[in-house]
C-alpha cells in the first residue's frame, strides 16, 4: 500500500484502477469460459501424457512428433481460439461490460484523465491474460512430452526445449498484447463487440490463403513467424497456401508492440471523448 | 463571481434527432437548487452535462469556472449521485467507496478515513462489510450518496436522491442537503416529490420538454406567473364582511369562505393592492385577523401553472 505513496499521481491512479479491476474480474464467475479455454490445451496434453504412460509399450511416436503436435496445438488452438477468444472476453468487456452493467459512470466521475483509466484497464486485462495464457502455454508444453521421461528432460535442458518454450511464451504474451489492444478498442467503439470480433477472426484465419501483401496486415502472420516449429499444412489445403517472405523476429516483435501501442493510444484518446449512454 | 456558479450558456443537447435540452441559460448560485419537471423534461440531461458524462451539442458549461471536458479537474469539485441503480460487482459497501477514492490518488489512510466518515454520515457503518448486491434499495441509495460525498465536493449533484428511502432516512438525507447548502456549497437535486422539493429548495428550475420554463426562488417564480391569480388564505373573525368589501375591487377573481366560517380563500390578480385594501378594512371595521398566508406560492402550484398535470408526486 505504501510503496506507491510517493509516486506520481498518474501512477497511483493507474495502480488503483489495476487493483480494482483485478479484484472485480480475476477469477470472477462470469469469466468461467475463459478459464476453461485456458485450461483446455493443458487438459489435452495431460490426457496425452496419461494415455502414453498407460500404453507405453505400444507407443511408436517420437519426441519430434510431440514437438510438431504442440506446434499445431499452439498455432491452431492457442492462437486462433484460446488467446483470440480469451482476449475478446477479457478486453472487450473492460469498457463494454461496464456499459452493459451501467457502472462506467463511477469511473468517469473520478478526477483522473480518462487516458489513464484506459491504460489501467488494459494493464489489468493484460495481467489476467498473461497469467492465464502464458501460464497455460508453459504448462501444456511441459506436459506434452513428459511420458518420454529422461529423454524429455534432456530435450528441455540440453536440447532446443527451453528455447522453444521461451518462444511459445513470448508469442503467447505478444498475442495477448496485440489482441488485447484490438479488443479493448472494439469494446469501446462497438455496442456489440462480437461483430468486429467475427470480422477479425475470419481475417486472421484466412491469412494463410491471402496474397503476401494482405497477409502482413494481421496479427497472426507475425506471431506465426515467431513460432519455433513449422507446422506442415496437409493436402488439399497445402495447394491453397501462399508463401510469403518470413519476417525477421525483431521486426515481428517490435512491429506488433508498435501496432498495439498505436491502438492503445487511440483507445485512450477516444476514452476521453466517450459519453455515458446506457441506451435509456 | 462566475467561479462560484454553475453556468450554462445557450446549451443544447440532442440525442440524434431527439431533443434533450435546448438553449438553456442558467446561473446556479450556491445553496439547494431543485430541478423540477416531468419525465423527459431534461433534468437528467442537465445533470449529466454538468458532471461531464455527456457533452453539449452547442453552448458552454462551466462548473465553478471549470469546463466539464476536464474530468481530472471537474470531478475534484463535483460529486454525482446518478439515478442508475447499479454497482461494480463483488464489492462491499466499504470497498465500493474505498477503491473509487483510491483512484483519486489518495493514500490508504486518507481513503480509509473518508470512507468510514462518509458511510457514517449516511448511517451505513453497520452494513459497510456486506456486499452491495445484498443491500436493499434504500441502502443502495444511501451508499451511492456516501460515494458522492466521500471526497467532500463543492458541488453535489443528486438525481432523485430520495427514491427508495424510508421516512427516517429521508429526513436524515434532507438534513444533510440543508447542512451542505448552508455551508455555501451547491446542492443540485432533481426530485419528483414536490412537497419535499418545496421544503428544502433555495431555488428551483422548472423544466418542460427540454426548455427551462422558470428559475429562481420559488416566491419569485410565483410572482412572475402574472396570468394566474394569487391565492391567499385569510383567517379572521368576519370572512363574510371581508369578502363583501373585496368584491368591490376589480382585481378580485374569487373568494370562498371556509366551512368553519373563520377563513376566506381568495384569488386576486394583484396581491399588493389586496394587502393595501386589507389594511384599510382592518382600520375601518376593526377586523380581527388571525393569519394571512399565500396558498399557492409553493413548487406544486407553480408547477401546475407553468407545466400543468398532477401536483404532489409527478
Amino acid at each position: 500500500m505504501t510503496r506507491l505513496g510517493n509516486s506520481p499521481l498518474w501512477l497511483r491512479q493507474i495502480a488503483a484502477v489495476l487493483r480494482l479491476e483485478m479484484k472485480k474480474t480475476f477469477f470472477s464467475k462470469r469469466g468461467w469460459w475463459i478459464y476453461c479455454l485456458a485450461a483446455g490445451p493443458v487438459a489435452i496434453t495431460l490426457l496425452h501424457w496419461l494415455f502414453e504412460l498407460r500404453g507405453r509399450v505400444g507407443s511408436n511416436h517420437r519426441l519430434g512428433d510431440d514437438s510438431i503436435a504442440f506446434a499445431a496445438l499452439f498455432q491452431f488452438f492457442y492462437l486462433r481460439a484460446t488467446i483470440f477468444f480469451g482476449c475478446m472476453g477479457i478486453f472487450s468487456n473492460l469498457f463494454r461490460g461496464e456499459m452493459l452493467e451501467k457502472t462506467l459512470h463511477y469511473y468517469y466521475l473520478v478526477p483522473m484523465r480518462r487516458e489513464l483509466l484506459a491504460i489501467g484497464k488494459y494493464l489489468a486485462g493484460l495481467l489476467v491474460a498473461l497469467v492465464l495464457f502464458v501460464g497455460s502455454t508453459a504448462a501444456a508444453f511441459l506436459t506434452i512430452g513428459r511420458h518420454f521421461g529422461p529423454a524429455w528432460s534432456d530435450y528441455l535442458y540440453h536440447g532446443p526445449g527451453l528455447s522453444q518454450l521461451g518462444s511459445y511464451m513470448l508469442v503467447a504474451a505478444l498475442a495477448s498484447i496485440g489482441y488485447g489492444a484490438v479488443f479493448l478498442l472494439c469494446g469501446l467503439f462497438f455496442r456489440n463487440p462480437m461483430i468486429p470480433a467475427a470480422v477479425v477472426f475470419v481475417w486472421e484465419n484466412l491469412n494463410p490463403f491471402l496474397p503476401s501483401l494482405l497477409k502482413k496486415i494481421s496479427v497472426i502472420f507475425y506471431l506465426r513467424s515467431l513460432c519455433p516449429v513449422e507446422v506442415p499444412v496437409p493436402p488439399p489445403f497445402s495447394v491453397m497456401v501462399i508463401d510469403a517472405d518470413p519476417t525477421p523476429a525483431w521486426i515481428a516483435v517490435f512491429g506488433l508492440l508498435a501496432v498495439s501501442l498505436i491502438l492503445l493510444a487511440y483507445t485512450a484518446i477516444s476514452a476521453r471523448q466517450t459519453e455515458i449512454n446506457y441506451g435509456e | 463571481m462566475s467561479d462560484s456558479l454553475v453556468t450554462f450558456a445557450n446549451v443544447s443537447r440532442f440525442y440524434g434527432e431527439v431533443l434533450g435540452i435546448n438553449k438553456v441559460n442558467l446561473s446556479i448560485p450556491p445553496g439547494i437548487t431543485s430541478l423540477v419537471g416531468p419525465n423527459g423534461s431534461g433534468k437528467t440531461t442537465l445533470m449529466n452535462l454538468m458532471t461531464g458524462l455527456i457533452r453539449p451539442t452547442r453552448g458552454e458549461i462551466k462548473v465553478l469556472g471549470i469546463a466539464p471536458d476536464h474530468p481530472e479537474r471537474l470531478c475534484k469539485v463535483v460529486g454525482y449521485c446518478a439515478q442508475f441503480d447499479a454497482f461494480p460487482k463483488g464489492l462491499t459497501g466499504y470497498q465500493f467507496l474505498y477503491w473509487f477514492l483510491r483512484m483519486h490518488g489518495m493514500s490508504h489512510e486518507e481513503c480509509d478515513r473518508r470512507t468510514s466518515a462518509a458511510l457514517e454520515r449516511v448511517s451505513m457503518t453497520a452494513a459497510a462489510g456486506r456486499p452491495v448486491a445484498a443491500y436493499s434499495k434504500g441502502m443502495r441509495q444511501r451508499v451511492k450518496l456516501a460515494q458522492a460525498i466521500a471526497h467532500d465536493p463543492q458541488v453535489l449533484v443528486l438525481d432523485e436522491p430520495l427514491n427508495g428511502l424510508d421516512p427516517m432516512a429521508r429526513a436524515e438525507t434532507i438534513a444533510l442537503f440543508r447542512e451542505w447548502g448552508q455551508n455555501g456549497r451547491h446542492v443540485i437535486v432533481s426530485s419528483h416529490i414536490l412537497h419535499e422539493v418545496d421544503q428544502i429548495s433555495d431555488q428551483v428550475i422548472l423544466l418542460s420538454q427540454g426548455y427551462v420554463v422558470a428559475e429562481g426562488a420559488i416566491q419569485g417564480v410565483r410572482d412572475e406567473v402574472k396570468e394566474q391569480p394569487m391565492q391567499i388564505l385569510v383567517r379572521c373573525n368576519d370572512p363574510g364582511g371581508l369578502a363583501a368589501r373585496l368584491f368591490l375591487q376589480d382585481h378580485m377573481v374569487e373568494a370562498k369562505i371556509s366551512r368553519d366560517r373563520k377563513g376566506l380563500l381568495l384569488r386576486t390578480l394583484d396581491a399588493d393592492r389586496f394587502y393595501l385594501l386589507l389594511n384599510q378594512v382592518i382600520l375601518d371595521s376593526g377586523l380581527e385577523v388571525e393569519s394571512i398566508a399565500p396558498a399557492d406560492d409553493d413548487v406544486n402550484s407553480v408547477y401546475q401553472y407553468l407545466i400543468g398535470g398532477e401536483g404532489g408526486t409527478l
